[in-house]
């Protein structure tokens, strides 16, 4: 919803249409919708209409706004049903994704509503926030001095330090959405602040405690929308997957939710096969990244309850029980070659990651 | 139009009606499929979540391979979750010159180098852009007319939009809407049709996957949809395979059909349900089949 347009902008006022969620809880009533016509050149925000409509139309509209420049990150709402700052969206970008020539102003999702356009971000945002212990605990002893840190590794930190605390990518978050208890991007991402952070004396402890919650970095289910919600870039699912990298593969934390056995288990079977083997990847995530994982008491149990499903996927000829039990596989030739690859790249002493944030594009 | 073509796992795995029904519908389009069958699992972000240059080696490897088919345009994939994984791959071996060096060193035993630029897109996309839905309109023979079809994309292929080429000139998180109406059908918008199916997390909270699942297919069936599509068989697996236990999290009766995107353009083009594999889902997609049946009837 961020600004990009090149063509030239009127400076002459026009009307434009806003349709605001109007709704106090303390009234006893439902939620309603408000329209008010007005009027501003295309280059104003969206912010700057809300608060033309209130000065003119109706003082009783609540909204949240201080600094009017994308910094404070206090007036996140949502625009055209997506997540936006209000002060950071020009009224000609945001009527052109508006679908009947009206723009459409809603409260973030995922936050109770305190009235109209204002969310609880204390009840939601600030309490996971806190939950990710958002503070430097130093390595010791203190230096006398500073400390000495290397510049990728500080550049690197920047991006989650750019986090406004808007609350846009939790209020599209898709996990949160059926698991409110979900730790959420924006706190997930101030985590990996910290995790990255060498200087920082508590990153197994972080990522150990992080791993083992039920609502931590495995109940993210990957679907980019915080990526596409933020306003300042900060990635919040490329931190957690930073997060998921070190916990399994760095500091091999091994957590009761399978996530780092579903990694280690998806990974061993492309070696072994080039392939996916559906069948093999379920008991192995609950049972241990072994042939033998499927005997271990928790992928019998999880076999048992997939049973239906299974039994009717061979029925209905989805699936050959030769397939099922078998797998599939590349060439012998070219299973070698990927059995190559894993060798020479695990094989390194250290994990190499090119972080395009930090080295940016090249050509 | 000849192409490298990259069929993925879960196509001949545990959805291989996908795989068959594109192998139906590629020549009624004119399309030259040249499989891959060299080539390796993009990861599915599974991989990348373990060692991030792991998965992009194992994608450069099947880049390169692509780039070795004589003749071939371009790549094409019929996975949202391929799409998503492997142009995730694509930015950073495209972006940085000594990274990609880097990767093709690790490529080199085995003869395969990848070159920057590749273009790969799924089926949808290559219907849209290099078919053009014209030329397909024009090979419709059993119009999808009365079909209410709800598109369920994928997250893959919708987010992130600057990766994946999204911008106003390519609206491709609104293709599917479109393709519909050029087959004759009627679209049928829902809450879920751009969010996530939950499987990525099946695994580790199967409760809040099938809800997420659940939720969508509930929130379908309210919108009177006959029938889902999609373009990512993973989806297929939550939504279609996992349907009977998703009922059972959102507490209510499902019954949803959801079908592979080369099925729905191979029923627009003529061709039998059951040579499309439609018989071999779980939720038997009735709707569908008897509306085909009484297509075929009112035109005999």
């Amino acid at each position: 919803m961020s600004s990009t347009t090149t063509a030239p902008r009127s400076s002459v006022p026009q009307a434009f249409k806003l349709r605001v969620r109007r709704y106090d809880p303390e009234s006893g009533q439902a939620a309603y919708w408000d329209e008010h016509e007005i009027e501003l050149e295309g280059h104003r925000s969206v912010l700057e209409g809300i608060l033309q409509a209130k000065n003119r139309f109706d003082g009783s509209i609540g909204i949240r706004c201080s600094c009017r420049q994308a910094i404070c990150g206090s007036c996140g709402v949502r625009i055209n049903g997506e997540p936006a700052l209000a002060c950071h969206t020009h009224l000609d970008e945001a009527i052109k994704s508006a679908k009947d020539g009206v723009i459409e102003i809603e409260p973030m999702g995922n936050m109770p509503v305190i009235k109209d356009l204002i969310v609880d971000m204390d009840a939601v945002h600030w309490k996971k926030v806190r939950r990710v212990t958002p503070w430097l605990i130093a390595k010791q002893p203190v230096p006398e001095r500073e400390y000495i840190v290397d510049r990728e590794s500080m550049v690197d930190v920047t991006q989650t330090m750019a986090c406004i605390q808007c609350g846009a990518c939790v209020s599209d978050c898709l996990a949160m959405e059926v698991d409110p208890g979900f730790i959420g991007p924006a706190a997930l991402a101030k985590a990996y602040r910290f995790v990255g952070d060498p200087r920082d004396d508590a990153r197994h402890v972080r990522l150990n405690d992080l791993s083992q919650d039920p609502q931590g970095i495995y109940d993210c289910t990957h679907c980019f929308k915080c990526v596409e919600a933020c306003p300042k870039d900060v990635n919040p699912m490329g931190q957690i997957m930073r997060l998921r990298r070190i916990a399994g593969s760095d500091e091999q934390i091994v957590d009761v939710n399978n996530g780092h056995r579903h990694e280690e288990a998806f990974t061993t079977l492309i070696r072994d096969y080039g392939l996916l083997h559906e069948a093999e990847l379920l008991p192995r995530s609950y049972g241990g990244d072994s042939w033998f994982g499927k005997f271990h008491p928790a992928a019998g149990k999880e076999l048992l309850s997939s049973l239906p499903a299974i039994v009717k996927a061979v029925v209905k000829g989805k699936v050959s029980p030769t397939k099922a039990i078998f797998g599939h596989k590349i060439a012998k030739r070219d299973l070698d070659s990927v059995k190559r690859i894993y060798e020479r790249v695990e094989g390194k002493p250290q994990r190499y990651e090119l972080n395009l944030y930090i080295v940016g594009e090249d050509e | 139009m000849k192409v490298a073509y990259w069929p993925g796992c879960v196509s001949r795995g545990f959805t291989p009606e996908l795989h068959g029904s594109m192998a139906k519908v590629a020549p009624l389009l004119d399309i030259e499929l040249v499989e891959l069958d060299r080539g390796n699992c993009c990861g599915a972000g599974v991989i990348a979540e373990h060692n991030q240059e792991l998965a992009d080696t194992l994608n450069a490897r099947t880049f390169a391979l692509a780039q070795q088919v004589e003749g071939a345009e371009l790549m094409m994939n019929i996975c949202s979750t391929c799409q998503g994984a492997q142009t995730e791959c694509q930015e950073r071996l495209d972006a940085n010159a000594q990274y990609r060096a880097h990767v093709n060193e690790t490529l080199s035993s085995d003869g395969l180098t990848y070159e920057k630029g590749l273009t790969n897109k799924n089926f949808l996309w290559l219907l849209v852009e290099e078919i053009g839905l014209d030329t397909l309109a024009s090979k419709v023979r059993r119009p999808l007319t009365n079909l209410k079809v709800g598109p369920f994309y994928g997250c893959y292929i919708v987010r992130p939009r600057n990766r994946l080429g999204i911008d106003d000139e390519h609206p491709r998180d609104h293709y599917m809407e479109r393709l519909i109406e050029a087959l004759g059908g009627t679209v049928i918008e829902y809450a879920g049709m751009r969010k996530c199916c939950g499987f990525p997390i099946i695994t580790m909270n199967k409760d809040a996957s099938l809800k997420q699942a659940g939720t969508h297919l509930g929130d379908a069936m309210d919108a009177e949809a006959d029938c889902l599509v999609t373009p990512c068989p993973l989806c297929h697996l939550n939504l279609d395979l996992q349907q009977p236990l998703a009922a059972k999290v959102v507490a209510r009766k499902l019954e949803m059909p959801v079908l592979h995107l080369p099925q729905l353009v191979g029923l627009a083009l003529g061709l039998d349900p059951k040579d499309l594999g439609l018989s071999r889902h779980v939720v038997k997609p009735t709707s569908v089949i008897d509306w085909s049946t009484s297509v075929v009837a009112s035109a005999a």
